[in-house]
């Protein structure tokens, strides 16, 4: 009876014959040629990427190369350092030190509060768990940027929560020393560095957590055991073991938090005292004072120093745990 | 003796954790809470009373309806080409090994790796360079440019399980080229793109440091926040704007997050 069915089939030929046609042609060119298909492919994204993005890199590196005339305020088009030799001036030095110290301390803090949050998902979240602590890091890496500045805001503001909480604790004497500190303090936690540090944490940890998890996910679980059984205490085994084997994790993540931290203008801008950092330099520069020469060799500083910093990643194995 | 299966976590470490997690979702359910608030000119807390009444007056701002349509608009145009884009290089790199491959995958993730600052002026002083008009289209220009590598990595990700034996199987079968594509690959692929496709929508809808670049006068609505964060006008419609952002921007990662819990790699999981 299953003879019956197949019996159609074998009537049909047993090549069949080609759909005709443009279609028909472009399909089996396309067939006979795979490097062809593969170039129409890649043409597109290849130029959209290669002219529109690349290509205003090189506009924007080859301005760093021209200079600003001081008194007509007009681009000179003629290659000259000047423009470099300006941000070794005292005030841009000042600025790209003063950004640099906030990115390594903004790396360091985040690796320590993302540490036990990677470490309770990667080892002891199990199923259900699993999936709400992956959504519990992913909404707030996706969630607005902008909506999550403003929050900090109204969490810092002088008559905001922070303030509300530490004064039913009792604790606003220790606020108002904190404040009257020279370099971190300031009016309101809201235009001080603390605050600047506190958002610029809060902002990029998902990025530090993220690989932290995924390294972590590689130690086997009974690793951590034998080094209990061979009688290391907690400790020791977190120095010993865990920590060198996130290492790679760690740093991952700290190209985001450290790369993210140069470059943004915005947190520093809204939550923060009036001295600049390189990118509210770079804004202003070109802005403003329309010294787009200036502007474009400040940002060459955080491509450097990020070259380096993913030079020095590489060569400790950090982009495995990507 | 019993396994380390099932054991529970130290004391110290569950607090930390949970401290942290407190520590990242807290100040997203405070902006919830002033949406209501009765108090105008500040951010006291605990809000003095509860409202709803600043909803009706944001219902009737135009300039945030402008803002909004604009934001959707370039978020839209911009996933658009981003799809497009990315599932033609992403089919290129996982189905084929070329010279120069992994330029090309550097090439993608560029735009995202290196702070928005440098793609922002470098587009900027580009379209000065060739006095090119600011205008909707440079919006896009910019936001396309960051949203392929969204649909890139979900795509890969998806190309990557999917056997290339099936393809080869549906020409032996006597399909051509368009038509294995229609019937075989597109329904592979198509719960990984829709996710990609949310994300770069959720991505371009938010996006603020490359918009103030290439925007010119026109406001986006992340633009219209920045505005507002910047030179406060009216606290309260802004506190509304700030929730309706969250859930827009919200909604399509939990709903990228549905499409693609199963596979090897979950949509979102870089951004």
């Amino acid at each position: 009876m299953s003879l019956d069915a197949t019996m159609p089939r074998a009537s049909a030929p047993a090549i069949l014959p080609g759909s005709g046609g443009m279609r028909g042609a472009l399909s089996d060119l396309f067939w006979r040629r795979p490097q062809l298909l593969l170039l129409l492919m890649l043409l597109p994204p290849v130029l959209w990427l290669g002219i529109v993005y690349i290509g205003s890199l090189f506009a924007l590196l080859a301005q760093s190369f021209f200079s600003i005339d001081e008194y007509s305020g007009l681009i000179n088009r003629q290659f000259t350092l000047k423009t470099y030799g300006d941000l070794f001036q005292a005030a841009n030095l000042d600025i790209i030190l003063r950004t640099v110290t906030m990115a390594a301390l903004v790396t360091l803090a985040s690796a320590i509060v993302a540490f036990p949050i990677a470490y309770y998902a990667a080892r002891y979240a199990r199923g259900r768990w699993k999936a709400l602590f992956y959504l519990g890091i992913m909404l707030p890496l996706w969630s607005s940027y902008l909506v999550k500045i403003y929050a900090w805001k109204l969490i810092l503001a002088k008559e905001g929560i922070l303030t509300w909480l530490l004064a039913k604790l009792h604790l606003l004497g220790l606020l108002d020393a904190w404040l009257s500190l020279p370099v971190v303090g300031g009016n309101s936690l809201s235009v001080s560095f603390t605050g600047t540090f506190i958002v610029f944490v809060y902002v990029w940890l998902p990025f530090m957590i993220l690989p932290v998890q995924a390294a972590l996910e590689r130690v086997p679980g009974n690793l951590v055991e034998a080094s209990s059984d061979l009688g290391a205490s907690p400790g020791q085994t977190f120095r010993n073991v865990l920590f060198p084997l996130a290492l790679p994790g760690i740093v991952a993540g700290s190209i985001f938090t450290f790369s993210l931290t140069l470059g943004d203008y915005i947190i520093p801008q809204i939550i923060g005292t009036s001295r600049l950092f390189i990118g509210q330099a770079v804004y202003s520069q070109q802005g403003t004072a329309g010294n787009i020469p200036l502007a474009a060799a400040f940002t060459v500083v955080p491509i450097i120093i990020m070259g380096f910093y993913l030079w020095g990643a590489k060569r400790i194995g950090a982009f495995d745990a990507l | 003796m019993r396994s380390d299966r099932g054991q529970s976590a130290p004391l110290g470490l569950k607090i930390a954790a949970g401290c942290g997690l407190l520590f990242l979702h807290l100040p997203i359910l405070l902006i919830f809470v002033y949406a209501f608030t009765t108090e105008e000119k500040s951010f006291v807390w605990p809000p003095p009373g509860l409202t709803t009444q600043w909803f009706a007056v944001t219902w009737n701002r135009p300039d945030v309806w402008q803002a909004l349509s604009l934001s959707v608009r370039v978020a839209a145009i911009s996933t658009a080409i981003a799809l497009i884009l990315g599932t033609l290089c992403s089919a290129a790199v996982s189905r084929t090994k070329f010279f120069g491959r992994e330029t090309i995958s550097l090439l993608v993730i560029l735009p995202i790796a290196l702070p928005g600052i440098i793609t922002g002026i470098a587009l900027r002083s580009a379209f000065a360079l060739a006095d090119i008009p600011f205008s909707f289209w440079t919006i896009v220009l910019g936001h396309a440019t960051f949203c392929v590598v969204v649909v890139y990595n979900n795509a890969v990700a998806r190309f990557r399980r999917t056997s290339g034996s099936m393809i080869e199987a549906s020409m032996d079968l006597g399909a051509d080229g368009f038509q294995t594509f229609r019937h075989v690959v597109l329904p592979n692929i198509a719960t990984a793109l829709l996710a990609g496709g949310m994300l770069a929508f959720a991505l371009s809808f938010d996006e603020v440091i490359v918009t103030t670049f290439t925007a010119g006068q026109q406001q986006t609505l992340p633009i219209w926040m920045l505005e507002e964060l910047i030179r406060p006008r009216q606290r309260p419609v802004t506190n509304v704007v700030a929730m309706v952002v969250m859930l827009v921007t919200l909604l399509p990662i939990l709903f990228a997050y549905y499409l693609t819990r199963d596979g090897d790699q979950i949509a979102g999981s870089g951004k």
